[in-house]
């Protein structure tokens, strides 16, 4: 698994300040399966991040988590 | 420029006296907004004045500007990929930034203008990371104002970066209501945030937008490594500029980029300097801007509608997410501030 704020490795590092900004102010960034970059889009009220290979993630599913 | 020497330890000077007495007689009675020197002054202030500034500049803004707070939502249509080389910026093409390139369609664009416009916004900006439009952003801007001017009720902002004499007509033509250009710091430290451009050039555009008859949207980001003197600069070049709406960010250190290193403002300091904003102009709509989550949280948040904003933007922004809407509203409503109505802006 990898961080979704700078790509890294979830299993090594720390990622303490990368989960503060994802639970703040930033949408997911990289794929969480493949650490690859997703194509982003930010509107007002919500966010859709797509990764070429694992397809799109909403903010609408992030929430139901 | 004043000479008097600053006693830093209490605010008061040795020609003027104590600077909010000063600022509570000629901001708040007269509605003059203070000097450079006097902006400084009240940067410098302890921070045990903090709380007295924000009631003096809040009292300045109720006496201005009203109890109304007016609420935005805005919307990247283009976003990364720019050219240019702002350092604090996440949407740059020359940086090692994780944002990629993307383009909002036109019902994705109409629909966030309606959501922005249900939780009773009146301005509703289009924004693209560029250096300025080409002829196809200029098409889809054209197409996407006019869609939205028909089915929603809002006022129409853009921010395009910079603008020909041409551009700013078919704009203004096109019933674009305000248009956002930051000048982003002061004049002095503008070479250290950007390089791909200057200063003058943004002035410049600035100018054209006022001279077509749309309203002037500026601000800057606050924590880019000014020094206070810097700070005070750039509210006074501002106040010169005398612009309708003053967004004010709060720098968000962002990944890949030259400023990723730079610490997030501290909140009092962000509060000392919307207050002194709100000092060196009394009459505009201030606007808490991207970056107040991290620096300020909620209850800083509340400070500052206590310290001198009068505006907000309300849900996400650009690359950045805010909080819900929801909660901003409720905050205004636990704060008895009204929302401003639309037929007050037109
Ligand atoms: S011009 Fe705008 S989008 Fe481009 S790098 Fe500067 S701030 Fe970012
Ligand atoms: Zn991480
Ligand atoms: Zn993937």
């Amino acid at each position: 698994m990898f961080c979704s704020f700078c790509g890294g490795e979830t299993a090594t590092g720390d990622h303490e300040r990368c989960r503060a900004r994802l639970s703040l102010i930033d949408p997911p960034r990289y794929c969480a399966e493949c650490a690859r970059r997703m194509v982003v889009q930010v509107d007002p009220m919500g966010w859709t991040a797509r990764c070429s290979r694992h397809g799109e993630r909403t903010s609408a599913e992030a929430a139901q988590r | 420029m004043t000479t008097a020497s600053t006693d830093t330890a209490t605010g008061t000077t040795g020609e003027g006296g104590d600077i909010l007495a000063v600022a509570r007689e000629q901001v708040l009675e007269r509605g003059e907004g203070l000097s450079e020197a006097q902006v400084l002054e009240v940067l410098r202030l302890p921070a045990e004045r903090l709380t007295e500034a924000l009631a003096l500049a809040h009292e300045v803004r109720m006496r201005w500007c009203g109890p109304d707070v007016e609420v935005e939502g805005i919307v990247s249509l283009k976003t990364g990929g720019c050219p240019e080389d702002c350092h604090f910026c996440s949407q740059s093409g020359l940086f090692d930034s994780p944002v990629r390139a993307a383009w909002l369609d036109k019902d994705r664009l109409v629909e966030a203008a309606k959501q922005t416009a249900k939780t009773g916004a009146t301005e509703f900006c289009i924004v693209a990371a560029v250096r300025g439009p080409d002829e196809k952003l200029m098409e889809q801007i054209r197409v996407g104002v006019a869609a939205i001017r028909a089915e929603v009720d809002i006022n129409v902002a853009c921010s395009l970066g910079m603008l020909t004499q041409d551009q700013v007509d078919r704009l203004a033509a096109m019933g674009v209501h305000r248009y956002n250009h930051n000048l982003e710091t002061a004049r002095s430290h503008f070479p250290e945030v950007v390089t791909t451009h200057t200063w003058e050039e943004r002035w410049e555009t600035l100018q054209m937008v006022r001279a077509a008859g749309m309203e002037v949207c500026c601000g800057g980001i606050v924590g880019m490594g000014e020094s206070l003197e810097q700070r005070a600069e750039f509210a006074v070049q501002l106040a010169s500029l005398d612009p309708d709406e003053v967004p004010m960010n709060f720098l968000i250190p962002n990944p890949g980029t030259p400023f990723a290193h730079l610490d997030v403002p501290q909140g009092p300091d962000a509060l000392m300097t919307i207050a002194a904003f709100r000092l060196a102009m009394p009459k505009t709509v201030l606007r808490f801007a991207g970056g107040r989550e991290l620096t300020l949280g909620d209850l800083g948040a509340e400070q500052g509608m206590l310290g001198g904003i009068n505006a907000i933007i309300v849900g996400n922004y650009l690359t950045n997410l805010g909080r819900p809407a929801e909660q901003d509203l409720e905050m205004l409503e636990t704060l008895k501030m009204p929302i401003k109505a639309l037929n007050d802006t037109l």
